[in-house]
């Protein structure tokens, strides 16, 4: 039995300890917004965090994520309202397939909690690890800087009114 | 899980109620397009309107990003004069009721846009005439507009909910009897509407045929033949089957060549979970026979080697393709005649969604979901496999995450049916990467031989072309040796120049791979060859490369390839008028790109401009690229295209397309080659059939032609002109000319 803490909730997998996450996220625990696309590393479409860090869950054995914080892209959102990065991809019109899109959100999410003003150089040297076969590159980086721009907004409204819960992180 | 569930409680399940739009799930929409709509009265096949006057449109073409999901639903929606955010999308189900299903070669608008306004139409017609009886007044004397029928005299108005009930007992008009929407009266076509699927998708909640999960289902993972057409000799399967999680091993048929579009057989290892049937797998020991004829001639193929028999084939003179005067008694002038030879190595689609399908089959029946660019044609095979009636073959089409041609082969559908059948359960087969990369039907490796002469006007009276790839029908037919007449109207047998003297050359070759559709097809070995040619005619001439295309072009003219010695033309299916080759637009999308971006403008040192044009699939495309050159270094700055695609429906989507090209036009041109030795495809995964990433791509400029024309494709044409508007410029940023693809075999990309 591996115990972990999963979009907020506590989850108990009982699982060879060797899975890789994106397969107990898939197929036990029904999560299927995170995509398989390679099974190396390679491409990005299954980043999720683990303690708020992105990682590749195809790579990442469970016994690794025991007792830590993983979030997928069905726990960035608060209900209906989208994460200011969601939003951003649909302002941008950002998908064309879609499919490598959660992990290319996920990957936008971490870099963005980390800073919320990056450059181009910064999007490309942090968002390189994720592929997307259709090219929706330049709308991914306009999505990621107005991104930026709404959750410098969220955070300057909630230093004005401290005690209310922005609701936008994940 | 798969259960009824209607249009209404999937709206109220994912809190999307009132306006906006919304995509079922492919699994719910089994239930949502056939019967369990209870509150919603249809309109022919593709309308259905509830009491409410929410309006529920189907999309029956196939989604793999290009954005038809919006489109198809969008026309409809047009001609039936509904408000686009009261409008729902459910994508349908294959079935031969919609029309043609097949979703390739850029056709859903170009060849369907006149029905599927007949199919807005139909339901417009219903409703009017239902106003018009309420109204006691003839069905002239009323109109449709914005979700409302208006009695033009009174201007009384009646909602569309509220006629829905009665109009629904009429019978459907026939398609050819209703009345179309005078043009310049189009309300969403043109504009940028809300598009669907979108908000699904950055949920995570969009359900690709990965995604399909089955109470009782299990997941398949196959060892397949390393070579095409090898058989399993022997399998020990003894440690796999030891394996936590896995239920069964099981042999999949063998199978005759050609492949066709169906399995190669292999070993299935089918467990509880994704892992365990990975992990089961890699424990399998199977030997391989190739002792076969032709299996042992595929054996022997390497990539390399071959590609040299093709460029030395099309060195020497070929079958004629077409023909307009002599190129062969005539001298030449060494000084103005320049001759060169160009190749393009396999490629494979790698679509970020590998290939999965999952199926039922019990007694005569059988459902399957499945990421599917040919739905009907799966049901077909599939009835055909079971030896069953197709009535009773249900096909889902889930979105696809990418597909650019691979996915209208139905192999791993039928692996699917095959498992779930020997296995009396659901099962989902599921391919790894190196099983999409190692068994594809791939873009055919391919030599282009040019030779021209230069007149003394700065153009050409006297081309010669040939060319030699692996034909698709080889994957249909063993006797298939060279391209069909469809195949070589891809930019090479209907090349639009005035010449006095012509000759287009085909040479015969053996396959050895699967080979299939790859966006845009042999557009893009035709358009590469021909793009870099007319580049360095240019440089020859000592004029610019924009004025040699104009020059070859010559006069305003509608071009006529079977009226020009190619009497098997085929202009991508279409015949009509409407569609013809147009010199005018041809040069007017050239100009337009190069005043757009620039082209024709000084650069600093180390940097260059190239531009290329191409027309596929009924339009038009020019495209410049930007690049420096430091040394070995390739450093890609900006890149521009133009489109002209008669009416532009959705320009959200056409600019994404176009986006879309230019990078796949990167890829394709700078990083990703397949190369095979003895029968075996050595690259594995995204670390060695590489595609451009983030920090690779430059800034994106697209232009959309202002245009009444009939829509053109789309999804393809983007891509042809890409690749030679890339390596022109690095000629005229370095001075190095570059015929082989990839260019990272020269230079650091």
């Amino acid at each position: 039995m591996l115990k972990l803490t999963l979009n907020g909730q506590p989850v108990v997998l009982d699982a060879d300890p060797n899975m890789p996450l994106l397969y107990a996220l898939r197929d036990i625990q029904q999560l299927t917004g995170t995509k398989f696309g390679c099974g190396a590393g390679q491409c990005g479409a299954c980043t999720v965090h683990v303690d708020g860090e992105p990682v590749r869950s195809c790579i990442t054995p469970l016994s690794v994520v025991k007792e830590k914080h993983v979030t997928t892209i069905e726990g960035i959102s608060s209900g209906d309202a989208l994460h200011p990065v969601q939003q951003a991809w649909l302002d941008n019109k950002v998908p064309q397939c879609g499919y490598c899109q959660t992990g290319q959100m996920m990957s936008a999410v971490a870099l963005l909690a980390q800073n919320t003003n990056p450059s181009d150089d910064e999007i490309n040297n942090h968002m390189q690890g994720n592929i997307c076969r259709c090219g929706t590159y330049p709308r991914i980086k306009k999505a990621i800087k107005q991104a930026g721009v709404m959750i410098q907004n969220v955070k300057r409204a909630s230093v004005n009114t401290p005690n209310t819960d922005t609701g936008a992180q994940s | 899980m798969i259960s009824k569930v209607t249009r209404r409680s999937v709206l109220k399940a994912v809190g999307l109620q009132g306006p906006g739009l919304v995509l079922l799930s492919p699994a719910l929409a089994v239930a949502a397009t056939d019967n369990t709509v209870q509150d919603d009265f249809p309109l022919g096949v593709f309308v259905s309107i509830a009491k409410a006057g929410d309006v529920t449109i189907v999309n029956h073409r196939a989604e793999m990003g290009q954005g038809i999901l919006t489109s198809v639903p969008q026309i409809i929606a047009d001609e039936l004069g509904a408000d686009w955010l009261r409008v729902s999308v459910v994508q349908a189900q294959g079935d031969a009721k919609y029309g043609d299903q097949s979703t390739g070669g850029s056709a859903s608008i170009r060849n369907h846009f006149p029905y599927l306004r007949q199919m807005g139409a139909v339901a417009r017609d219903m409703l009017e005439q239902t106003a018009a009886d309420i109204w006691q007044v003839k069905k002239s004397e009323v109109k449709t507009l914005n979700h409302q029928v208006i009695n033009v005299k009174t201007q009384k108005a009646l909602a569309f909910g509220d006629l829905v009930e009665q109009a629904a007992k009429l019978p459907v008009p026939k398609a050819e009897a209703v009345t179309l929407k005078d043009e310049s009266a189009f309300s969403l076509i043109g504009r940028d509407v809300r598009l669907a699927g979108q908000e699904e998708i950055v949920r995570g909640e969009a359900i690709y045929a990965q995604d399909i999960q089955l109470p009782n289902m299990l997941v398949a993972s196959i060892e397949r033949p390393p070579v095409v057409g090898g058989r399993v000799k022997s399998v020990n399967a003894t440690a796999a089957k030891k394996v936590a999680g896995v239920v069964d091993v099981i042999q999949l048929k063998d199978r005759p060549l050609p492949t066709n579009v169906k399995p190669i057989s292999g070993v299935a290892v089918l467990a509880t979970n994704t892992w365990a049937a990975h992990e089961g797998r890699k424990l399998l020991e199977i030997e391989w026979d190739t002792s076969d004829k032709r299996v042992a001639l595929n054996a022997k193929h390497n990539s390399a080697q071959y590609l040299a028999e093709l460029v030395s084939a099309v060195n020497t003179q070929g079958q004629d393709v077409r023909r307009e005067g002599d190129v062969y008694q005539h001298t030449y002038d060494p000084d103005k005649t320049l001759e060169a030879t160009y190749t393009v190595p396999y490629h494979h689609h790698m679509s970020m969604e590998t290939p999965a399908a999952t199926a039922i089959v019990e007694g005569d029946t059988c459902t399957v979901w499945t990421g599917t660019q040919s739905p009907q044609w799966a049901k077909g095979l599939i009835a055909g496999e079971l030896g069953i009636d197709a009535a009773n073959v249900t096909v889902n089409m889930t979105s696809m995450g990418g597909a650019f041609g691979r996915k209208g082969k139905n192999d791993f559908t039928l692996e699917a049916v095959e498992l779930a059948k020997a296995v009396g359960r659901p099962v989902k087969v599921v391919w790894t990467r190196e099983d999409d990369v190692k068994h594809g039907f791939y873009h055919s490796t391919s030599a282009n031989y040019c030779k021209a002469e230069i007149n003394t006007q700065g153009g050409a009276d006297y081309w010669l072309q040939r060319v030699a790839y692996p034909p698709i029908g080889a994957t249909f037919s063993l006797d298939a040796k060279q391209p069909s007449a469809g195949q070589l109207s891809l930019g090479f047998a209907d090349i639009p120049f005035e010449l006095e003297h012509l000759s287009c050359e085909v040479h015969d070759v053996e396959t050895h791979v699967r080979i299939g559709w790859f966006r845009s097809v042999a557009n893009i070995n035709n358009a590469f060859s021909l793009g870099c040619f007319v580049d360095e005619l240019a440089v020859k001439a000592k004029i610019s490369t924009h004025q040699m295309w104009l020059n070859l072009l010559g006069k305003d003219r509608i071009v006529d390839p079977a009226k020009e010695g190619f009497e098997k033309w085929e202009n991508y299916g279409q015949k009509t008028e409407s569609f013809a080759l147009d010199t005018r637009r041809m040069k007017a999308i050239l100009n337009r790109v190069v005043k757009e971006s620039g082209a024709d403008k000084k650069v600093n040192k180390n940097e260059g401009w190239g531009i290329s044009y191409a027309h596929s699939f009924n339009s038009y495309v020019a495209a410049a690229t930007k690049v420096r050159v430091d040394g070995d270094k390739l450093t890609v700055l900006e890149m521009h295209t133009a489109i002209d695609c008669g009416i532009a429906v959705t320009p959200d989507r056409i600019v994404a397309q176009m986006e879309g090209a230019m990078i796949m036009g990167l890829s394709t041109a700078l990083l990703s080659e397949i190369t095979v030795k003895d029968g075996v495809v050595e690259q594995n995964n995204f670390y060695d059939y590489m595609s451009a990433r983030i920090q690779q791509c430059p800034p994106l400029f697209v232009y959309i032609a202002e245009s009444q024309e009939a829509p053109g494709g789309v999804g393809e044409p983007g891509l042809p002109p890409v690749l030679p508007s890339i390596v022109n410029a690095i000629y005229h940023a370095s001075g190095r000319r570059i015929r082989d693809l990839p260019v990272n075999k020269v230079l650091t990309v």
